[in-house]
């Protein structure tokens, strides 16, 4: 699957709004993080500014992003329209929460009832957004039961490294979030390196003859119908050499996971603000890793349409 | 009322559904849309194949065109060219106006000009040739379907150098079949598809007759009939073959020998067929050195003899009481005389044509060739048919059933483009024979006018050419004999193609892939002005085309050009509009009228005679005339005989007075339908006034069925040749017999022989000795046997894809995306061999040069051969295309390295690279190696020329093209 | 509405014989040249005359080598939508513009509606969909729904642009839900399939496997040759034969 930086960024930086979304609207709806101005507005104004800045990405994928609206309507059927429906809807309670947390300096009551349904919301979103990818057969890499917890996981990862960047830079870093972090650094790390090994290992029965039709034997693709790449092809044909996907996949574990969980690590035993910049560093670090690894997300998906082209 | 339906796809299961009344869905889809305003039926010209088309009009525009379900032709279907006829009309390579060269010639610098100047240019210059020496003129076009009028205009002109593209293309299907049955493959005979039931396919995988073809392999494919293809390739209709024989190239003739040797052998020949519709029982005189030795013997009267086998006497040939024999030897008026059929025996037994023999040159398993002959037989004499309708032969002899042998079989370009074509033509035609499936049922049919007696007149005129004097017939003719040469006293040519010398004696098409060499090399004299109609010279539609473009450049020491002036004719900028000095704009096909002529190529099928018209369905936007309106006004004002009337004035307004009242002969005109004041006349009458409109009102084409009895035995069936006669088609009602034995040929060795007032040259001798052999046989093809096969080990062939077959298709939006750059098709294994893998880039090598392309490896071909698309590969700033297309840049022309000569002989002479008995271009002889590129020099093609100067006004090619938006918008604002 | 539709009685759609395709695209431009002017109009083509260029087609014609151990086959295969039952394409539409049609089963797509995010041809495996950068919209084939209830064409012409054009009879159209349709029984007759049925998506369209090297290709069973058996051999045999 073609790889477009629209889709890549969007997805990432939802995955990381929502998960600090969440993180936010349980920690400070239960006052486990109390509230302060300007670490609720830096930390809210982060989550949203992520989210905002992911769909607006996506907006700019479509062809009509005029008619955006209609996205909402078809929610009984399309992971993609529920998808909508959820991010739009959990921004009521995140912006009620935010104005009750950051504005109002207030958890408990109403404040936590909408930090808790904001973290709802964002949890549902980022599984209707991976379920996006997950419900699509054609491409077998994502349609398997890797897909919506790494999405699950990948944004609790990133959105808790990021409020662990924000809470040591405020010089109110909890190890117990330190911890975490490092731990679902960890998880995300297994996670997507078992995800690769399934991934290799696929034995997909749709192949060549059964696209065709042709039983038995093998069918080879002698000539495209058009001799220039068309849709199709620049869509879903594209292709990495292996020898790139290896060397991406060794960027997205150092800059994902290794480099994030040894920082943090590092971060443990060390004092203010050296362990601040550390966990800032770990969560640009992480972030510029999850990048390549929904580059790599999209590069490695195999679209059974590329069957009818011998790709 | 409700009427059968008439089209090709008309099974059940391609039928509109029972209810066509759109279901109430409610999504406010528009299930009715207007499609036009009107609808006009006319004649396709996105290829040769002659289709009716509809064109519907809409707002002005062409909305959509798609096959006559009435046309004799298509009956509906449409191929993938005729459905994007509609971007072949508004390709933006379409020339605007009449261009005059203002650069140096090839460059492409040109300034418009009025079509009054460019008449006064042309006629000046053409009346001075005609008042001097007329030959001067040589005038050839291309794949046009005027060639009635061309030729025509040629002989009113007073030169001999005319001719068209037949030459390049397959005049050894014409010629082989012509002076062997009467008629032939090409698109003047088709398999009786609804009879047939084996059916063998030799070097085709697309032809002339595309639907035709296309719409007969579906009844075979729906009724199980058996498809056996020969071919190197397996593309096209070689994919669907029950059976796909991969052949070396060259090597066809061979296994048709092989084939006939199986079946003489186990007496597996339709004797009966033989005795009564061939010449197998003429004898033949056996006097070597005699000058008669090899004729047919001949009583006193001239009549052919043959033996009566009972009376043990020579017999007439033609005397149906007779019994006349097949084989043995005699002597009469002490002369050795054979049998026809005794001298076939005696060549195809000898083991040189067993299967075991030739299985290894035809990379065909013995085998298989045994099993082919065995199916063949099988088919031929157990599965015969019977179609219960009684009909009457020449000699009024009445036969209850009309009896048939389902094999039939077509062949053309890989057959044809061989220098050893013509023989292998006739091979082919000699097997349908020996098993008596000519005009059976089930078997291969002639398409009226066809058969004609063999060879069929007239002959070519041309010698003598004397200023402001027409020719004393047409160019282009048949010959029967070393008399009917167009040779001067020398042996030299009168013709400028040196068609009909001892170069190439039955060329009866012409040479024109010799025209640039020989008016370049001033071979056998300089000419002053080269007229070209619709022909690609400077590319595809020549041989060693960076010679031939180099040729039409090159100038004397004076600075002259040594072509001194070209006048080119065509509707678009391609690579020849260049190298013109005056550029004549044609229109596109749905501009124009046309008559698609039964003097020419009509539209008959085996079931009866069809002729066709254009007509234009819409006006043109810009200032362009149609070609042959222009040839009909040219020929006026140079007051040639028959353009003019007695005061001088224009005999015709333009082409379309011209198809009406032109008559050929009395009474025979371009049209043959709706003739007679009142269009009650068919064949012959008076020019009727309303005939156009006659042919409009009647979807464009007038077509006559014939009556059950009339439509096989057509060489002999009484009721058919009494049709022919009151059509015109043949001059009186004899059976045509075919002819396995060449006469005409043989008479050519007598002369190689010192025989006869026309000789050969010395130099020629062996030549015309060796390929002017009356029977068939095989010869390994000039480049093969020329060059080192160590060096050359490798057949190299191009053919069209289907959707581009002869069609100008690289400016076609539509087409192009299929076919942008052509890929050499190379075997797996062969590649392996020479350390090749998918898509390398590969210097390809023949005696003539080198082109690089890109390879794609494939199982489907034979493994000594590698192939490509034909002229996909395209000159930089031609056709309309950008500098960055794929033709240009990565696609590429094989012709680069096909040599127009052949390696010279022992005295130092070239001929033409042709078969030397057609002069058909021999351009699927080349042989070639591939060499690996160099890193640096893979992805882009070479040789590169310079890119054309773009003419005046011309826009640039769109970025974008939103066709058929516009009747969107129409019909949403309607709503 | 993106949800399916419940199960309606006819299922439209194409019967593809790839035992009789030889590939000549006529199909091809037969769809483009109709559907360009019609329901999706226009079918853009962009950079048409130079070395990008891409256009929207909704039929689109491949060539494969088949080999098995029986042999080699080149076959052609066109591709266009298949009109499934369970079309994915149509689920995932988030804005109701791609559609199933209860009352014949063709696949359409509202072109008002579509947004141009692309995830039907995404969820499509057939490559069915075709995006038009120019218009930003998803385009597809329609199965000449502007055709075959089209009362301004004559009714015999009622048929999609391809199987009109079709010149080998290679192309079917018709009711594939009717098992007494012809369409139906020709798929009975010749073991047409579906295209990766494993993916559950139950197309309409069906494809007619090749003959060649199967055991309903045509074949003769011709006894070997045997030389005639005669005194004087071959020419001893026309002898005789003469006499007889």
């Amino acid at each position: 699957m073609h790889p477009a930086f629209s889709v890549v960024f969007f997805t990432t930086a939802t995955g990381a709004g929502y998960g600090l979304l969440a993180l936010l609207g349980v920690l400070g709806g239960f006052q486990i993080i109390p509230p302060d101005f300007w670490l609720g507005l830096i930390g809210m104004g982060l989550a949203l500014g992520l989210i905002i800045a992911g769909l607006l990405s996506s907006a700019g994928h479509l062809g009509r992003p005029e008619r955006a609206w209609r996205a909402f309507s078809q929610w009984r059927s399309s992971w993609l329209s529920r998808e909508g429906v959820a991010s739009v809807i959990t921004f009521v309670p995140a912006g009620l929460f935010g104005i009750g947390w950051v504005f109002f300096g207030r958890s408990g009551g109403w404040v936590t009832i909408a930090g808790l349904l904001a973290a709802i919301g964002a949890v549902v979103t980022v599984c209707t957004t991976g379920m996006i990818y997950a419900s699509l057969k054609p491409i077998a890499q994502w349609h398997s039961r890797f897909t919506l917890p790494g999405y699950l996981f990948f944004s609790a990862m990133t959105g808790s490294v990021l409020l662990n960047a924000l809470l040591q830079g405020f010089a109110i870093g909890s190890k117990t979030l330190l911890a975490a972090s490092v731990l679902l650094g960890l998880l995300g790390w297994g996670w997507k390196v078992t995800t690769w090994r399934y991934n290799d290992r696929l034995e997909i029965p749709t192949n060549a003859n059964s696209a065709t039709g042709l039983a038995g034997g093998t069918v080879r693709s002698l000539e495209w119908p058009h001799t220039e790449e068309n849709y199709l092809l620049k869509e879903m044909g594209f292709r990495i050499a292996r020898k790139h996907s290896a060397r991406l996949r060794q960027i997205t574990q150092a800059l994902a996971f290794a480099l994030p969980v040894l920082l943090l690590a590092a971060a443990f035993a060390l004092p203010w603000p050296f362990a601040a910049m550390l966990s800032v560093l770990a969560a640009i670090a992480q972030f510029a890793g999850m990048l390549v690894e929904r580059w790599l997300f999209f590069a490695e998906a195999k679209h059974t349409v590329t069957l009818y082209y011998g790709r | 009322m409700h009427r059968p339906p008439n089209g090709a796809n008309s099974a059940p299961s391609q039928r509109p559904l029972a209810d066509t009344r759109a279901p109430d869905e409610g999504d406010g889809v528009d299930t009715s849309p207007s499609i036009s305003d009107s609808i006009a039926k006319t004649t396709c010209y996105m290829c040769a194949c002659r289709c009716g088309i509809d064109v519907h009009i809409k707002d002005g525009k062409v909305r959509y065109i798609n096959g006559n379900k009435d046309h004799p032709v298509n009956r509906g279907v449409i191929c993938g060219k005729g459905s994007s006829g509609i971007m072949q009309h508004y390709s933006p390579a379409r020339l605007k106006k009449p261009l005059l060269r203002t650069g140096p010639r090839g460059s492409g610098e040109f300034r418009e000009i009025e079509w009054e100047e460019a008449f006064s240019i042309a006629t000046e210059r053409l009346s001075a040739i005609r008042r001097t020496d007329p030959k001067k003129l040589a005038f050839f076009t291309g794949r046009d379907q005027s060639q009635s009028l061309t030729g025509w205009w040629a002989s009113q002109f007073g030169t001999p150098n005319f001719a068209a593209h037949g030459g390049f293309c397959s005049v050894n299907m014409a010629v082989g079949g012509l002076y062997t049955i009467g008629g032939s493959f090409w698109e003047f005979g088709e398999p009786d598809w609804d009879n047939t039931r084996y059916f063998m396919l030799f070097g085709v995988a697309e032809d002339h007759d595309s639907n035709p073809i296309k719409i007969g392999l579906g009844k075979l494919k729906a009724r199980g009939a058996k498809v056996v293809s020969i071919n190197p390739c397996r593309t096209g209709y070689n994919a669907i073959a029950d059976d796909w024989i991969g052949i070396r190239p060259g090597t066809d003739g061979l296994f048709v020998f092989a084939l006939i040797h199986e079946l003489l052998k186990a007496g597996r020949v339709d004797l009966d067929y033989l005795l009564r519709y061939t010449n197998a029982h003429l004898l033949v005189i056996q006097e070597p050195g005699a000058a008669d030795d090899g004729l047919f013997a001949r009583d006193a009267g001239g009549n052919l003899l043959a033996w009566d086998r009972v009376a043990k006497t020579p017999v007439s040939a033609t005397d149906t009481g007779a019994e006349p024999g097949l084989t043995g030897s005699f002597t009469i008026d002490g002369r050795r005389c054979v049998p026809v059929f005794q001298l076939i025996a005696d060549r195809y037994l000898a083991e040189g044509y067993a299967p075991d023999a030739v299985a290894e040159r035809c990379g065909i398993p013995a085998d298989t060739i045994r099993r082919i002959a065995a199916e063949l037989a099988h088919v031929a004499f157990q599965q015969t048919i019977e179609l219960p309708v009684a009909w009457t032969d020449w000699a009024g002899r009445r036969h209850e059933t009309i009896k048939g042998r389902p094999v039939s079989m077509h062949a053309m370009r890989g057959i044809s483009a061989h220098s050893n074509g013509f023989h292998t033509c006739r091979a082919i035609h000699l097997l349908q024979v020996l098993l008596g499936t000519v005009d059976v049922p089930g078997g291969f049919r002639f398409k009226p006018p066809y058969p004609r007696s063999p060879p069929p007149g007239p002959k070519p005129s041309g010698k003598t050419v004397k200023p402001m004097t027409p020719l004393d017939g047409m160019p282009l003719g048949f010959v029967c004999g070393p008399d009917d040469l167009l040779v001067d006293e020398a042996g030299t040519a009168v013709r400028i193609d040196k068609a009909y010398s001892w170069d190439a004696p039955i060329a009866a098409h012409g040479l024109m892939h010799t025209v640039i060499r020989s008016a370049w090399a001033g071979d056998p004299y300089p000419i002053d002005t080269l007229m070209m109609y619709m022909s690609n010279m400077a590319w595809n539609s020549s041989m060693n085309t960076v010679e031939t473009m180099a040729m039409l450049t090159d100038s004397d020491e004076a600075g002259n050009y040594r072509i001194p002036f070209i006048i080119y004719s065509d509707a678009y900028y391609s690579e020849t509009v260049p190298f013109a000095d005056l550029v004549l704009p044609d229109t596109t096909y749905l501009e124009r009228h046309d008559c698609i002529s039964l003097l020419d190529r009509p539209i008959s099928h085996a079931d009866g005679p069809g002729d066709a018209i254009r007509h234009p369905v819409v006006e043109p936007d810009r200032d362009v005339r149609p070609f042959q309106s222009v040839l009909i006004e040219l020929g006026a004002r140079l007051g040639l005989p028959c353009f003019v009337n007695d005061d001088g004035s224009a005999r015709y307004r333009d082409y379309a007075d011209y198809i009406v009242n032109h008559e050929r002969t009395p009474g025979i005109g371009p049209l043959a339908g709706w003739r007679g004041k009142d269009g009650s006349a068919i064949g012959k009458g008076e020019a009727n006034p309303d005939q156009l409109q006659r042919y409009i009102d009647n979807g464009g084409f007038w077509h006559h069925d014939f009556a059950e009895d009339q439509r096989y035995y057509k060489m002999a069936n009484r009721s058919y040749l009494d049709f022919a006669v009151q059509m015109g088609f043949i001059p009186k009602a004899e059976p045509v017999v075919f002819q396995l034995y060449c006469e005409p040929l043989q008479r050519f060795r007598l002369a190689a022989r010192g025989h006869g007032r026309v000789v050969p040259p010395e130099g020629d001798r062996q030549r015309i000795e060796t390929y002017m052999d009356p029977l068939p046989f095989w010869y390994m093809p000039f480049e093969e046997a020329a060059v080192d096969l160590q060096d050359y080990p490798l057949h190299a062939l191009t053919q069209r894809p289907m959707h581009m077959y002869h069609s100008w298709g690289s400016q076609n939006a539509w087409l192009r995306q299929i076919t942008s750059q052509n890929r050499l098709f190379v075997h797996h294994r062969t590649a392996a061999g020479l350390g090749l893998v998918d898509d390398d880039w590969v210097w390809i090598e023949s005696i003539n040069g080198k082109v690089k392309g890109q390879i794609k490896l494939v199982d489907g071909v034979n493994e000594s051969t590698v192939w490509t698309w034909n002229a996909i590969g395209k000159r930089r700033g031609s056709w309309g295309l950008k500098d960055d297309a794929a033709e240009s840049n990565r696609g590429f022309l094989l012709n680069h390295i096909i040599g127009d000569q052949t390696s010279a002989d022992a005295s130092g002479k070239r001929y033409s690279n042709s078969d030397p008995v057609t002069g058909q271009a021999a351009w699927f002889d080349l042989r070639v190696r591939l060499v690996k590129c160099a890193a640096e020099e893979a992805g882009f093609t070479e040789p590169q020329f310079e890119r054309f100067q773009q003419p005046p006004h011309f826009e640039p090619s769109p970025d974008r093209l939103t066709f058929g938006a516009e009747f969107r918008r129409a019909r949403e604002a309607a709503e | 509405m993106t949800c399916l539709p419940s199960q309606s009685g006819k299922k439209l759609g194409l019967v593809i014989d790839l035992d009789t395709c030889v590939g000549c695209q006529a199909c091809v431009t037969a769809c483009k040249e109709w559907n360009t002017g019609g329901h999706m109009a226009p079918l853009t083509d962009i950079d048409p005359y130079g070395g990008q260029v891409d256009g929207v087609w909704f039929n689109r014609v491949h060539s494969y080598e088949h080999t098995t151990e029986m042999g080699g086959r080149t076959v052609n295969f066109p591709r266009s939508c298949l009109h499934c039952e369970t079309p994915a394409c149509v689920t995932v539409c988030p804005t109701g513009a791609s559609y199933k049609r209860a009352s014949d089963g063709i696949v359409l797509i509202d072109e008002d509606k579509c947004i141009g995010c692309k995830l039907c041809s995404w969820a499509c495996p057939y490559g069915a969909r075709e995006f038009d950068t120019d218009v930003g919209v998803m385009k597809k084939c329609t199965l000449c729904v502007d055709r075959i209830y089209n009362d301004n064409l004559a009714e015999e012409d009622r048929v999609p642009a391809c199987v009109a054009a079709c010149p080998t009879s290679a192309r079917h159209f018709g009711d594939l839900g009717d098992p007494a349709s012809a369409v139906s029984q020709l798929v009975a007759e010749r073991g047409g399939v579906d295209l990766m049925p494993e993916l559950g998506y139950h197309p309409t369209n069906k494809y007619l496997p090749p003959r060649a090297h199967a055991k309903r290709a045509a074949s003769v069973a011709a006894p070997a040759l045997e030389p005639v058996r005669a005194e004087g051999g071959f020419l001893g045999w026309v002898d005789r034969m003469l006499s007889n």
